[in-house]
């Protein structure tokens, strides 16, 4: 039995890492997703006929056996899918943010499951093994409520500002050391169950602190990391249950979390350092004053003064933020591109890496408004073609477009790569109010000579503009 | 001894051919990526499973039976989401028609 299960888990894992790579371009992705998919089949058969249900099945029935697990899977399932089938493209960062969550509190509960089988019934748990559950019970618990707290922001339950108190960074470093060494202690004396249940309960809590400092233009490193989090607690639960399958996927999940916050972080010029201490997202009140001196005015211009700009353009690159999300825009963007295409105008797509409030966040959304995605660019690939550029179109977009963060050292986002909108011949800003982006600066490219800003809210604008077109 | 240096083994060697392969996704595909981690680390499915099936004690019964639902909805849910990403990602075709109808 042992050796299917093995065989079983093989396959499972060869295939999760070939579906991995099918992620590597657009044209195959889907081939990859079957593969994994048809990966976590094997993966759960291996699982239905281990060795301990197996063991049980001879002295009960099979549905007294798989009673539990019927019953959960199914409803498991259909919560799933209503989450996944009905939930908005714009509200994606929530839905990661919600399933870290819940990948956290599986491995949480695992580890307690576990801890309590071999420790408070059987009476006995190795040292190696109370290691594993330590970190399983460490990284989920900190991944779950950590993940609820992201939740909470990105969809507004919780304020998205950051939430400060004194001594925040001390406290929560003083707090994290605690838990190590009470990991530490229960792992030279795993009979202590008060230092085991102390240990389980404090990364709960820190999961709350350290996402509550962090302000929203900061998730997409926050959800990263927590996807980095969510990976680490799988593998220790591996560990722990001695599962290859569990340790190279968790592994796996680790790296892409890994890979990616390091993406954002430098996306945001922030050091790796900074973010793993949470000290992030603080805004520094004298950079805003520093930022633009005073007195200067904005263009202002009408609908129609953005609808001529753009018919009369012969190239345009869109820059997508936040605020399109928000304002669900991207639809309507799809259907200005259209108008303006059949004009022979080029459209392109500039996506800067930590536009929105996740990885991609911006790719999909305009991936959903059906924009061939060979038109979304990549900064790089992108960067300098503005300066041939007619007009750049900014929809919801602020610090990312802010040359301040090229040539103002006084700034909190210089270094920070940017997108060249201001080098375009002109640049038109779709904005709601004057209010200051999320780091909380004055943005340049508003009052640069060739920007003009169209005040509202980017989806009526845009429905405007295509009206005035058509 | 010798079984946790094995587990180590793995894990490093999964960690580095995770970086290697991860590091080939665009960032056009980061969203769908980070959805179908999350259905693939669902595995800890694997784990739960065990806790709710083997039925060592009521507690781990139903420890594990949460965990279950828990994952499943990771693993069904991301697995679905994936997909409903990826069917969006178009290549050219569309535009075409649009500048042949001009």
């Amino acid at each position: 039995m042992v050796d299917q299960v093995e065989t079983l888990y093989l396959i499972a894992s060869f295939l999760f890492i070939l579906g991995l790579r099918g992620l590597t371009a657009a044209h195959t992705a889907r081939r990859g997703l079957i593969l994994a998919e048809l990966g976590m089949v094997f993966a759960i058969w291996g699982t239905v006929i281990h060795p301990d249900i197996m063991a049980h099945l001879e002295t009960a029935s099979f549905f007294q056996t798989y009673k539990w697990i019927l019953l959960t899977f199914f409803i498991g399932s259909a919560i799933g899918i209503a989450i996944s089938a009905l939930i908005p493209m714009t509200r994606m960062p929530e839905r990661i943010a919600l399933s870290h969550a819940f990948g956290g509190l599986a491995a949480a509960l695992v580890g307690v499951s576990e801890y309590y089988r071999e420790q408070v019934i059987a009476g006995h748990m190795d040292h190696t093994t109370m290691a594993a559950i330590g970190f399983e019970v460490l990284f989920g618990g900190l991944t779950f409520t950590g993940s609820l707290m992201a939740f909470g922001k990105l969809s507004g339950l919780i304020p998205g500002r950051n939430i400060t108190w004194p001594l925040q960074n001390q406290s929560n470093i003083l707090m994290f050391g605690g838990t190590f060494v009470l990991l530490v202690l229960v792992t030279i004396d795993p009979s202590n169950q008060v230092l085991f249940y102390a240990m389980a309960a404090m990364p709960l809590l820190l999961g709350i602190l350290f996402v509550a400092p962090i302000g929203g233009a900061d998730m997409p490193v926050v959800i990263t990391l927590l996807n980095s989090y969510a990976g680490l607690a799988a593998s220790a639960t591996g560990f722990a249950l001695d599962n290859n399958v569990l340790i190279i996927a968790g592994a796996i999940d680790g790296a892409s979390g890994f890979i990616l916050s390091v993406v954002m972080s430098k996306a945001m010029n922030r050091s790796f350092r900074n973010v793993l201490f949470g000290a992030f997202g603080k805004v520094d009140e004298e950079d805003a004053a520093m930022a633009v001196a005073g007195g200067e005015r904005v263009q202002e211009a009408s609908v129609g003064d953005a609808a001529m700009l753009l018919s009369g353009a012969g190239s345009v690159i869109v820059c997508p933020g936040y605020g399109m999300a928000v304002a669900q825009a991207q639809h309507v963007v799809g259907e200005l591109a259209e108008i303006l295409e059949a004009n022979g105008t080029q459209v392109r797509y500039a996506i800067h890496p930590v536009a929105g409030r996740m990885p991609g966040h911006m790719n999909v959304l305009l991936a959903e408004a059906k924009i061939p995605y060979t038109s979304l660019m990549e900064l790089e690939e992108i960067n300098e073609d503005f300066k041939n550029t007619d007009v750049a179109l900014v929809v919801g977009a602020n610090d990312v477009v802010n040359p301040a963060a090229k040539h103002n050292p006084a700034s909190s986002i210089y270094g920070m790569p940017v997108l060249n909108a201001d080098l375009a011949r002109s640049c038109i800003v779709l904005k709601r109010s004057m209010r200051p982006g999320f780091a909380g600066i004055e943005n340049e490219l508003f009052f640069a000579p060739n920007t003009v800003l169209t005040f509202g809210d980017a989806k009526d604008t845009l429905t405007k503009v295509v009206e005035a077109l058509s | 001894m010798l079984e946790i240096f094995l587990g180590l083994y793995i894990f490093m060697l999964a960690a580095f051919v995770g970086y290697g392969v991860i590091k080939g996704v665009p960032a056009l595909l980061h969203t769908p990526l980070m959805a179908f981690t999350n259905a693939i680390s669902g595995i800890s499915l694997v784990g739960s499973l065990v806790a709710a099936g083997a039925h060592y004690n009521n507690v781990s019964t139903v420890l594990g039976a949460i965990a279950v639902l828990c994952a499943t909805i990771n693993v069904v849910g991301g697995f679905w989401i994936t997909d409903r990403m990826l069917r969006m990602f178009k290549k050219q075709e569309p535009k075409a028609d649009a500048a042949g109808d001009a």
